[in-house]
C-alpha cells in the first residue's frame, strides 16, 4: 500500500469510560460513533463504509442507520481496529468507499448486552486446552512468559516494573481508571492471579469505546481536524491455541506485522517518536520491543526498568496508562489507535513534543492475531 | 446441584484417533509420509507440505515442561486453586497443553525443562486425558 494516501480526520472515545451501568455495549458504539462523527464534523449519511468487531456490521450500522458500500466485519480479537484500519484504507485507495466509520465498544465490566463468549467442547481449543483448566485470558496469556524470562535472563522486577512506569503515564491522564503511583514492590505483594503475573500485571476489566473515521488524504485537508495520515500497516494470524505459538520466545504474529508496517512507511526504529505496544499483561511490551525489532530481547526488560519509556524518556511507551491503568474493556486495541492519534494530533494528556511518527501495534486473543498501524502528522 | 465438572473434549471424525488412543494408554501423533514432518493436534493432512498421506503413530510419551502458568483465580469449573497448567514439549516435537501430576503446584518443584512423562487420566468412560507427570530416574 502507498504511504499517506488515507487520514484519520474523526477520533473520539465514548463520553464515559471505566465503569458505564446506564448504557448497553451496542449504545457504546452508537455514542464513540455520534462523538467520532461529531468530531470530523460530518453527518451520518457521509459515512459509507463501515467496520466493526465482535458485533456484526449489520448489527451497527442498523442501529446507527448506516447504509454502507463497504464493510469489514474482521474479528481476531482486541487488534481487529488496526485491521480494520489497513483495510479501510485499502478499500479507500482502491475506490470502494470515501469515509469509513470504524467502531469498538465492550461492556467489559458491566456486562450490558454484551454478546457470550464460548469454547466448545468440540473445537480444538475445547478439546486440547479447555480441559487443563483455562480460564479466562489470565490463566492463558501468561503462559509463555516464564519461557521468555528463562530464555532471555529477563527477571520479576523488569517485568513489575512495566505496570509501574505505565501508570506514571497513567497519572498524567484524567480519564485513567488508576492514576495512584506504585512501586516494584506494590506489584510484587499485590495478589496472584497467575504465577508469575499479580493483580497489577494483569489489564483493567472496563466498560467504553472508541471511534475513528478515515478518508483519502486527499479530502483530509478539508476537514477540523488535523490529519493523521496512514504511513504504515501489518497485520497477521498465528493460532487460537497459545500452547501452540512456534515459540515462547516471540510472537510470529507480532513478527510479520510490525515489521511489514515499518518497510511500508519506510521508517527505522530511530524514527519513532511515540510507541504503542498493546498491554493486556505486563510481558506484551517486551515481546513487542523484542518482535518489532527495537532491540535485542535480552535488552527488553532492562529497557523498561532503567526508565527508557517513562515520561520525558527516549522511547515514551503506552502513554495513556495502558491496558494496565487507563482502560481494558477487553478489546483494548482501539484505545491505543486512539492514543495514537491524540499524540499525532498533539492534543494528548501527556503529549510527547513534536511527535512526528507514532508506531501503535496490537495484539489479538493470546498472541493469535497481530496488526501494526506507523502514523505521522506530516505528508 | 451437582459439582460443576471440568470442561470435557468432544470429539470429532478428525481427532478421534487421539482420543481413543489415550482410553487404550497410548499418546498417538501424526506423522507426515511424504515430509516426515510430526505434529499435533490432529488432522488428516500435513501442515508443513499439505500433503494428506500421514500416519498415525505411538508417542514416546516422554518429554520436557517448556512452560507454565500457576493459575489462582479465577479457578476453572472442577479445579482447586492453585494448579498449573502448563506446556509440554515431546521428544517428538510437537508441544501440548497439559497438567503436571504428582508435583506440587509451586515455582520451585516445577522446573522449566524437568523432564516428564505421560501419564493418563480417565475423566469418564469415553474420554482420558493425557497429562504428565515427572520422569523417574
Amino acid at each position: 500500500m502507498r504511504k499517506n494516501q488515507v487520514a484519520v480526520v474523526g477520533a473520539a472515545e465514548t463520553t464515559e469510560l471505566g465503569i458505564i451501568p446506564n448504557a448497553s455495549q451496542l449504545q457504546l458504539h452508537a455514542d464513540a460513533a455520534l462523538n467520532a462523527i461529531a468530531d470530523a464534523g460530518l453527518k451520518l449519511s457521509d459515512i459509507d463504509g463501515f467496520a466493526t468487531a465482535v458485533e456484526t456490521p449489520q448489527q451497527v450500522c442498523h442501529y446507527l442507520g448506516i447504509k454502507p458500500t463497504w464493510v469489514d466485519g474482521t474479528s481476531v480479537g482486541g487488534c481487529s481496529f488496526m485491521l480494520h484500519v489497513r483495510h479501510a484504507a485499502a478499500a479507500i485507495e482502491a475506490g470502494l468507499c470515501k469515509t469509513v466509520l470504524i467502531t469498538h465498544a465492550e461492556s467489559g465490566k458491566s456486562m450490558i448486552g454484551k454478546l457470550p463468549r464460548s469454547t466448545p467442547a468440540d473445537s480444538l481449543n475445547g478439546q486440547f486446552e479447555a480441559p487443563y483448566g483455562v480460564y479466562g485470558p489470565p490463566s492463558m496469556f501468561p503462559i509463555p512468559v516464564l519461557r521468555f524470562m528463562k530464555t532471555y535472563g529477563i527477571t520479576h522486577e523488569q517485568l513489575a516494573s512495566v505496570a509501574v512506569v505505565q501508570r506514571e503515564w497513567a497519572a498524567k491522564n484524567p480519564r485513567a481508571m488508576m492514576k495512584e503511583p506504585i512501586t516494584v514492590a506494590d506489584v510484587l505483594n499485590s495478589r496472584m492471579i497467575a504465577y508469575p503475573f499479580r493483580l497489577l500485571q494483569c489489564c483493567l476489566v472496563t466498560d467504553g469505546g472508541g471511534a475513528l473515521i478515515l478518508t483519502s488524504a486527499d479530502r483530509a485537508r478539508d476537514f477540523p481536524r488535523k490529519p493523521v495520515y496512514i504511513m504504515g500497516t501489518g497485520e497477521s494470524v498465528e493460532t487460537p491455541m497459545v500452547s501452540q505459538m512456534e515459540t515462547f520466545n516471540s510472537s510470529r504474529a507480532f513478527k510479520t506485522a510490525g515489521p511489514l508496517a515499518f518497510r511500508e512507511a519506510g521508517i527505522a526504529h530511530e524514527d519513532v517518536d511515540h510507541l504503542m505496544i498493546y498491554d493486556a499483561f505486563a510481558h506484551l511490551p517486551l515481546f513487542g520491543l523484542g518482535d518489532l525489532g527495537f532491540m535485542p530481547y535480552e535488552e527488553t526488560g532492562k529497557f523498561i526498568a532503567d526508565g527508557n519509556t517513562r515520561p520525558g524518556a527516549k522511547l515514551p511507551l503506552n502513554t495513556n496508562g495502558g491496558g494496565l491503568s487507563y482502560m481494558h474493556s477487553g478489546m483494548y486495541g482501539m484505545y491505543a489507535l486512539q492514543e495514537s492519534v491524540r499524540q499525532m494530533r498533539g492534543i494528548a494528556p501527556a503529549q510527547v513534543p513534536n511527535a512526528t511518527i507514532s508506531v501503535c501495534h496490537g495484539v489479538g486473543g493470546m498472541f493469535a492475531a497481530s496488526g501494526t498501524i506507523v502514523f505521522t502528522n506530516e505528508r | 446441584m451437582a459439582e460443576p465438572q471440568r470442561a470435557r473434549p468432544k470429539p470429532t471424525p478428525e481427532t478421534q484417533h487421539f482420543w481413543d488412543g489415550t482410553k487404550a494408554g497410548e499418546l498417538r501423533l501424526q506423522r507426515c509420509d511424504a515430509c516426515a514432518h510430526v505434529y499435533f493436534p490432529p488432522r488428516p493432512f500435513c501442515p508443513s507440505c499439505a500433503s494428506r498421506k500421514v500416519s498415525i503413530f505411538k508417542a514416546s510419551g516422554k518429554g520436557f515442561l517448556y512452560s507454565y502458568v500457576i493459575n489462582h483465580r479465577p479457578a476453572a469449573p472442577g479445579f482447586t486453586p492453585p494448579y498449573a497448567i502448563a506446556v509440554v514439549e515431546l521428544d517428538e516435537g510437537p508441544r501440548m497443553m497439559s497438567n503436571i501430576i504428582d508435583c506440587p503446584q509451586t515455582p520451585e518443584a516445577l522446573e522449566l525443562d524437568m523432564k516428564l512423562e505421560v501419564a493418563f487420566q480417565a475423566l469418564d468412560d469415553k474420554i482420558t486425558l493425557p497429562v504428565f507427570r515427572p520422569a523417574k530416574g
